[in-house]
């Protein structure tokens, strides 16, 4: 079995995870975790709906942040991805991608304080470096054929409109309504820091111990997400578009002298600002590595290993729940509602949930990235069995999962684990922001330090690692020869 | 403009020469099919001359070169995507001319299929899309065609049809043909490739399809 590149590389992430977990910091620090834990679920089942009038509009706020966040994110996406073969506009994609959301929201909150502004721009930013390389893929596949038998002379945009854009259309358009739902988790854990979304209204029902508001709020964001087929209808599309920018709500206006202070002062490195000289900016950059980067690096990558494998080891338990080679209709739709449940919850709110009840520790953050994206690559993966047609004589029940299927999906499995592999540490460093000691916490302290110098290099830093995490995930699924779709 | 000459062509597949080095005039006028067995090389043939010409010549490729996903209308447009400015393309493109409408279905009308103007190409056909890939092909009106197995998946009077088309519209042809009758009863000079080279170059009236059958 060790012959297979795959199965070796499997045992090797496996072998890190669990030198991780020695090192790693899993304890659950609260008295009751389980008496809490069952409260927050009476909660869900008892879902408050009329508490107060916020809720309605905190639902609005994070559809319209959505919406205007990712129709901006998708226009420069496009637009970055008509030049996407020029070297520094990748290198330019990669890097805005590499920032999360709400690192992008940390600091436009700084200069833009609680302007609707820096809610999109939040999501637009990111988002458009990630559209900007996979509309780039896509334009890429399509067909050159009908472009080369266009007459001479035909302008290049109208050779563009006619030959490539129809091809493509349908792709984008499905990858574009996806992300529009990962849109909305973004837009919803934007409130975590401040903004006007669901977010918001989750943490003050929780810090108040209200959870049947919490539930109610996270029922409806489950039934806006799962109805998205239902409302997202094409026509109705620009509708929405038009519209949602008007629904984003005032915040605070913006102080531009704030704006201009914090190019020009606040995040100039101390040492320069103070004009201390070139041995004291070096004392500063060592500090600031040494206390800050180095502990937060080690443990946001011990923390992506470990959340790598349980992701992986709850995808394989997870598939059978939805596939058709196992079970009736009756476990397959609970199964589905389950993997819905566990996609759609952005894990940043279930690494939120699960630290209030279990203490601060690593484990909440691994089990909230395992739940997330072990319910996305489950899901993936159980769809991807119900296309293999077994011989009418196949073995049944555990054989059939260890023999007949996991040899078949086990590569697009790898595959769609190592695509999440940046994802996972991306989100590991946000996690940091609820007080695990990754690479946020240390973002998160230096801003409430309001040493936003030291941010700026903690921020780079964070964005540096994403972007070597992403090559080596490309270069072992080159390696393996593992193909993929993107998925969010 | 009285013919073109094609010196010293050459193609090579994985460091293998698969044509020439061939060389050979087509004069203005001549309507040339291009026969020989499957692999001979003849669709290599057929892109080595598009290339020389740069592009300035009506082309059928076998796979067609269709965009699926527009209807077959904007798909015979795209011949004239040159003749006119980049807005004038665009608005067809959402909502198309009259005038262009006229001519398109005018032209599909002849093709047997005018029914067919608003379908996307993807749910065409073979034999459909084949149509309207040697529309675009008319629609371009250039003076000079290459096309290769155009009426491969026709039926009989429809391919005897769309031969007599093709050869009353283009002043100059060179297209490669399976069907050795066919070839006989529509082109005015016959050339025989065998092995990427030219094993065979005679006025079609001099030949029988008999002749032609020792290239196979």
């Amino acid at each position: 079995m060790f012959a297979y590149p795959t199965v070796r590389a499997s045992f090797i992430f496996l072998a890190v995870a669990l030198l991780g977990l020695l090192v790693a910091d899993i304890a659950i620090t609260t008295a009751n975790p389980w008496q809490d834990l069952g409260r927050f679920f009476l909660g869900v089942a008892t879902p408050n709906f009329f508490s107060t009038e916020g809720l309605l509009t905190a639902l609005l706020r994070t559809v319209a942040f959505a919406f205007v966040g990712v129709t901006l994110g998708s226009i420069c996406g496009f637009l970055l991805a008509l030049v996407y073969r020029f070297l520094p506009v990748r290198i330019f994609c990669a890097f805005i991608r590499a920032i999360h959301e709400l690192f992008w929201a940390l600091i436009f909150l700084q200069f833009f304080g609680f302007h609707p502004l820096t809610g999109v721009l939040a999501i637009a930013i990111p988002y458009a470096g990630i559209f900007a390389k996979v509309y780039s893929e896509i334009l890429e596949e399509a067909d050159p054929e009908p472009g080369r038998l266009l007459p001479p002379g035909t302008s290049s945009i109208a050779a563009f409109l006619y030959a490539r854009i129809p091809d493509c259309w349908v792709q984008m358009r499905t990858y574009t309504a996806y992300r529009l739902e990962c849109g909305l988790r973004s837009s919803a854990i934007l409130g975590f820091v401040g903004l006007p979304t669901l977010g918001f209204y989750l943490e003050s029902s929780f810090s108040q111990g209200l959870y049947s508001d919490a539930g109610a709020m996270l029922i409806l964001f489950y039934v806006l997400i799962a109805t998205m087929p239902l409302w997202l209808r094409p026509k109705l599309l620009p509708v929405y578009v038009l519209a949602a920018p008007f629904f984003l709500g005032d915040g605070l206006p913006i102080v531009w002298g704030n704006v201009e202070r914090f190019f020009t002062e606040d995040i100039i490195p101390s040492p320069i600002r103070d004009g201390e000289g070139l041995a004291a900016i070096w004392a500063w950059l060592s500090d600031v590595l040494i206390t800050e980067a180095l502990p937060g690096i080690w443990n946001t990558v011990v923390l992506t290993q470990i959340a790598l494998v349980a992701t992986g080891i709850l995808s394989l338990l997870a598939f059978p729940l939805i596939s058709n080679h196992f079970g009736g209709p009756v476990r397959r739709t609970s199964g589905h509602v389950f993997l819905v449940i566990a996609r759609s919850t952005p894990e940043y709110i279930l690494a939120y949930i699960l630290l209030q009840l279990w203490g601060p520790s690593m484990l909440p953050a691994v089990v909230a990235l395992a739940l997330h994206n072990g319910g996305i690559i489950g899901h993936l993966i159980g769809r991807q069995t119900n296309t293999i047609h077994l011989r009418p004589d196949a073995p049944v029940g555990f054989s059939r999962y260890s023999w007949e299927l996991v040899p078949r999906i086990y590569r697009s499995f790898l595959a769609f684990l190592f695509y999440r592999w940046e994802i996972i540490m991306r989100e590991t460093a946000i996690l940091g922001i609820l007080g695990i000691y990754t690479l946020g916490f240390y973002v998160d302290s230096a801003i409430q330090n309001i040493q936003f110098d030291r941010a700026m290099v903690l921020i780079l830093i964070t964005a540096l690692l994403n972007i070597g995490v992403d090559a080596l995930g490309r270069f072992i699924r080159r390696k393996l020869a593992l193909q993929t779709m993107p998925t969010c | 403009m009285s013919g073109f000459d094609f010196n010293g062509l050459t193609a090579s597949f994985d460091g293998e020469r698969v044509i020439g080095p061939l060389s050979f005039r087509i004069n203005e006028g001549e309507h040339v099919g291009l026969v020989g067995k499957s692999g001979a090389g003849k669709s290599t043939l057929i892109r080595l001359l598009y290339d020389r010409l740069d592009g300035k010549a009506s082309l059928v490729p076998q796979g067609l070169g269709l965009v699926n996903a527009l209807p077959v209308f904007h798909n015979v447009f795209m011949g004239q995507l040159d003749q006119h400015g980049t807005w004038y393309n665009t608005l067809t493109l959402i909502r198309p001319f009259r005038r262009d409408k006229d001519a398109i279905r005018a032209l599909l009308t002849e093709l047997g299929i005018p029914e067919k103007l608003w379908i996307p190409a993807a749910a065409l056909s073979g034999g459909q899309r084949q149509r309207v890939a040697i529309a675009r092909a008319l629609y371009r009106q250039a003076p000079t065609l290459l096309a290769d197995e155009p009426i491969s998946a026709l039926d009989g009077p429809m391919a005897q049809q769309v031969m007599t088309m093709l050869t009353n519209q283009f002043t100059t042809s060179i297209v490669a043909l399976h069907d050795v009758e066919m070839a006989l009863a529509h082109c005015t000079r016959i050339i025989g490739i065998q092995d990427g080279q030219i094993a065979l170059d005679q006025p079609a009236s001099e030949l029988t399809a008999a002749d032609i059958s020792v290239l196979y």
